[in-house]
């Protein structure tokens, strides 16, 4: 068979490549196969579509899901639907950086590693830190990497964990860290404002510590005021201050780095990468610029420097690789390989075109849609907030209602949201987080105290 | 980039909050903690969207890529990269998908995702499979995670080794390491494989496992696999298949018939899902029937054409990465398999074989010493050893590789496996031409024996590139490291 894939599928030019190596038969290719571990039977797996069967297959089957824009969403907890300008879209489809591996060779790789470098400098601007890596799988691994460097920072085993962090990227974490020795210890949160309870975290602390981790804001929406006294209470023990991060928060809210951070975990999917259900994302990872931080930090890092025969031309190339899994092997300080490339090209893009301005602007569509939701919810009788602290884009809900039947009940009526927080948190079965952004208008919002009305009445 | 900002030009356009919004939610900045407020400027360049698309186009035109031309850097398999997969990746159906929207709402994108676990079963002989993981390295933690959660089920916590070949790519010791396992180096045989000989006398019963690559990173079929399956068996140990080379194999062999317990995939190479320049990938992970209970969480099941992911699994190892797996590289797998069908996928892997061989028939043996012995085929790549033109010129593998990318073609994958003396390891995939894989082979033909004629202009290559050899010293040492450009800018303002 010939297949437009396969250029050399044509059975003559498939025979002339055999007889040039001796052969009349791509069987014995394999001579060295033992035939008691060979297949005896073709694969039981459908014969070739053509683009066009493909097409419809895949449209038909698509078909199935309900997505935005069709419907609207209100749904966040680490994974927003957000506008991507066309730019990136435009970018991101070239197969000059789409198709290509890895940047081994930096002499032909120039572009890729430029908008790493880039994507590194804009994270660190955001974020207050001051070295970015080139990405992580998202921001649960980020976290988990974090927990296992803080580990090998310190050389202590006991990692706190806020419980109003998301429940998802904690067990993450426990996959990660447990396997390292380290155990993973809950702080508990204010039923009533959902920050973390301060009291709490100074009761677990002691020179055991190896990291402190909340989210800030955390995983109910709410901002942690208080977010400098808990990392002063991680550095008063000797324990590294992790903190997890909503990036397009972060043109109004104050970075991490700017309250003492050792390392910011995050996910860039908000800022530039479509949600597919969740996959793939980006795993924003950064630290300060310590030596000691730096050698031990997982993932890729680029960084600019000098050609060799003329000092005055500058290009960008990989380095201190010899923290990585093909130099050091078992003693590397992760396995990752593979990370996610193309979209730090994505959230590069993005952030150049937002500028300082975008930035501020996405994060009060954020305040002002969820603080707007929150005035009519409550005209209407509805319990919202049900948490009283301070919130940036997503709000919680409380009603008469089990969340995950409200999420289905609003599906019907073309809305996507809230997420139902009885499904991570068993004692608030009845409340429910939904998330306000720039792609909401007044109508929508509407919209949706209307359906969540007639929903729960 | 920071060059072309220019203050007060935007590159975005967002809608106007609406005036009455605010009547009713009165002053933003009262809303947010004054503790939690940015009082900094936030530095980011400030450009029009002209000057971003044209930046970002630039840039894309000084980076090498399988769409621009022949890339046969071994072990990573760069096939063509379909474009109707891209297409349909575009879909929102896909792309706005929400991971917590509710399953009523997502029976479309589960459904194949359960078709695809099934097809991942019959290529590989395997029971059961998770398309959690976010690439092969992941999958190799998951994996051996679940070895060392299996033998604790079974109290047999003392085995706490795993057997990893000197040739297995860095991954496979990092991940062992990482599980809590302490690594034991398999050294190669003469022949290039793992002998059953070396395993024997490696076994203990604190083997917990062994992790293996077949075709090996030398591009050699494991022939003594069966029986070495066999001694590690025995010894109560499991077998994982690094399947980063099962581009050799489809439809012809499969780890589950060779006796393998737990197998990844890089989709990314083995599937022609695109590589995104180091990333996005997926590293689906198999399993025979008695460890399917410790795949991550949470699975995909079907009952009566309904479609559910289920979280309530003691066994499991537990979640890996947010939400369910990397499902836009996932479908692009799926849309792939269905392009080439069974018999299409059997026929790719031999064209991947047939390329391989082909290839090396071209070089000059006086140059490029293969590894693979003599009388055995290579699989889908194989690896030369520069050394005799090291030997006759002085010039290195890593020399060779810049000269190639003279020529517009990207380099092989040098110095590794790391048992290989000026290694040069190459893979040109079924989907290059008989025409583009001559041309290679003369390329790597001419630039030894130039190396012997301007040995100078080969050790000062690349020529043509958009910048020659980097200083990577001075890249990485403590002192001159530069990560960002606010480091740029904090230098020259000190
Ligand atoms: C043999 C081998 N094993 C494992 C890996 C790791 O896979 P990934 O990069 O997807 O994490 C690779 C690829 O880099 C490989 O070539």
């Amino acid at each position: 068979m010939a297949h437009k894939f396969l250029p050399n599928s044509d059975v003559t030019i498939t025979k002339t490549m055999l007889n040039k190596l001796g052969l009349t038969d791509a069987e014995q290719l394999y001579s060295d196969v033992p035939k008691d571990v060979t297949l005896k039977r073709p694969l039981d797996i459908p014969s070739a579509l053509s683009e066009i069967e493909l097409e419809k297959l895949l449209t038909q089957k698509l078909g199935r899901n309900k997505s935005y824009p069709e419907y609207l969403s209100f749904l966040g907890g680490g994974c927003w639907v957000h506008h991507i300008p066309s730019v990136v879209d435009e970018v991101l489809s070239r197969g000059e950086f789409y198709t290509a591996y890895t940047p081994y060779q930096p002499e032909i790789s120039q572009g890729m590693l430029q908008a790493m470098f880039e994507y590194q400098s804009q994270i660190c601007e955001l974020t207050g830190m001051e070295a970015s890596n080139s990405s992580m799988y998202d921001w649960g691994t980020a976290l988990g990497e974090a927990g296992r460097m803080a580990q090998r920072v310190t050389h202590r085993n006991r990692i706190l964990v806020a419980r109003n962090a998301s429940p998802e990227r904690t067990a993450i974490l426990k996959t990660y860290c447990i396997p390292a020795g380290m155990h993973v210890e809950i702080v508990d949160f204010d039923g009533v404002t959902g920050n973390l309870d301060l009291g709490f975290l100074a009761s677990k602390m002691n020179d055991q510590v190896a990291a402190v981790y909340f989210e800030n804001p955390n995983f109910l929406g709410i901002i942690e005021e208080f977010a400098v006294d808990i990392v002063e209470k991680a550095h008063a023990c000797g324990a590294l201050a992790i903190v997890g991060i909503d990036p397009a928060t972060l043109g109004v809210m104050k970075p991490p780095g700017e309250y003492g951070a050792d390392i910011v975990v995050g996910d860039g999917q908000p800022i530039g990468v479509y949600p597919n259900l969740g996959g793939p994302l980006i795993g924003i990872f950064a630290t300060r610029m310590d030596p000691l931080l730096l050698r031990q930090m997982p993932g890729r890092l680029i960084g600019l420097t000098s050609e060799k025969a003329d000092p005055s031309r500058q290009g960008f190339v990989m380095v201190l690789q010899t923290r990585e899994q093909h130099i050091r092997r078992e003693h590397a300080t992760s396995n990752i390989c593979t990370n996610e490339a193309l979209f730090a090209v994505a959230v590069s893009i993005f952030l150049a075109t937002m500028g300082p301005k975008g930035m501020k602007e996405l994060g009060e569509h954020m305040i002002a849609k969820s603080h707007y939701a929150q005035q009519r919810m409550k005209e209407e009788g509805l319990e919202a907030p049900f948490f009283s602290g301070k919130y940036f884009g997503e709000l919680s809900v409380r009603t008469k209602m089990d969340g995950a039947q409200l999420a289905k009940n609003l599906g019907e009526q073309g809305i996507l949201g809230g997420l139902p927080l009885g499904r991570f948190y068993p004692d608030f079965e009845m409340v429910s987080l939904f998330s306000f952004n720039e792609t909401h208008s007044k109508e929508d919002v509407d919209r949706l105290v209307s359906a969540l009305k007639a929903t729960t009445s | 980039m920071n060059d072309l900002s220019h203050p007060g030009r935007i590159g975005y356009s967002l809608p106007q909050i609406p005036e009455d919004l605010f009547t009713v939610v009165g002053d933003l900045s009262k809303l947010i903690p004054n503790s939690m407020t940015r009082s900094t400027d936030l530095k980011l360049p400030e450009m029009s969207e002209p000057e971003v698309l044209r930046h970002y186009v630039r840039l894309s035109q000084m980076n090498f890529a399988i769409d621009v031309g022949m890339y046969p850097l071994g072990s990573c398999t760069m096939k063509y990269n379909p474009k109707v997969s891209q297409r349909i990746a575009r879909n929102p159906n896909i792309a706005n998908l929400h991971p917590y929207q509710d399953e009523g709402t997502i029976q479309g994108i589960l459904s194949i995702l359960y078709d695809l676990e099934k097809m991942l079963c019959e290529i590989t002989g395997m029971d059961a499979f998770s398309l959690q993981p976010a690439a092969g390295a992941q999958g190799e933690y998951v994996g051996t995670l679940i070895i060392r959660n299996y033998l604790k089920d079974q109290k047999l916590d003392q085995k706490d080794e795993v057997l990893v070949p000197d040739s297995a790519h860095g991954t496979n010791p990092a991940s062992a390491a990482m599980a809590g396992f302490k690594v034991i180096k398999i050294p190669s045989s003469q022949a290039g494989i793992v002998s059953a000989e070396t395993v024997r006398g490696l076994v203990s019963d604190r083997t917990a496992g062994m992790m293996l690559t077949v075709p090996n990173t030398l591009g050699i079929f494991e022939s003594e696999i069966a029986q070495v399956t066999k001694i590690v068996h025995e010894a109560g140990g499991l077998m994982y298949y690094d399947g980063a080379n099962m581009n050799a194999l489809l439809g012809r062999v499969r780890p589950g018939d060779m006796g393998f317990d737990i197998v990844h995939l890089n989709v990314h190479k083995t599937f022609a899902t695109p590589h995104g320049g180091g990333g996005p990938g997926a590293g689906p992970v198999g399993v025979i029937s008695k460890l399917a209970d410790y795949l991550p969480i949470p699975t995909i099941s079907n009952s009566d054409g309904r479609y559910r992911l289920d979280y309530d699994k003691p066994r499991s190892i537990g979640p890996i990465k947010s939400f369910y797996g990397n499902t836009a590289v996932l479908l692009r797998a799926y849309c792939y398999i269905l392009s080439l069908g069974g018999e299409g996928l059997k026929v790719a892997s031999e064209q991947a074989v047939l390329a391989s061989n082909y290839l090396l028939s071209l070089l000059d043996k006086e140059f490029y010493n293969p590894t693979i012995p003599r009388g055995i085929h290579a699989k889908h790549e194989f690896v030369v050893s520069s050394s005799p033109l090291k030997r006759k010129s002085g010039v290195l593998a890593g020399d060779v590789a810049k000269a190639i990318l003279d020529q517009g073609m990207h380099a092989p994958t040098t110095y590794f496996p790391l048992i290989v003396n000026e290694g040069l390891m190459i893979e040109p995939t079924e989907t290059e031409t008989l025409e583009s894989i001559e041309a290679y082979g003369d390329t790597l033909n001419s630039i030894a024996r130039n190396s012997l004629v301007e040995k100078d202009r080969v050790i000062s290559s690349p020529h043509n590139a958009a910048i020659g050899r980097l200083d990577e010293a001075k890249a990485s040492h403590p002192n001159t490291i530069i990560l960002s450009w606010k480091q740029v800018k904090s230098s020259q303002t000190n």
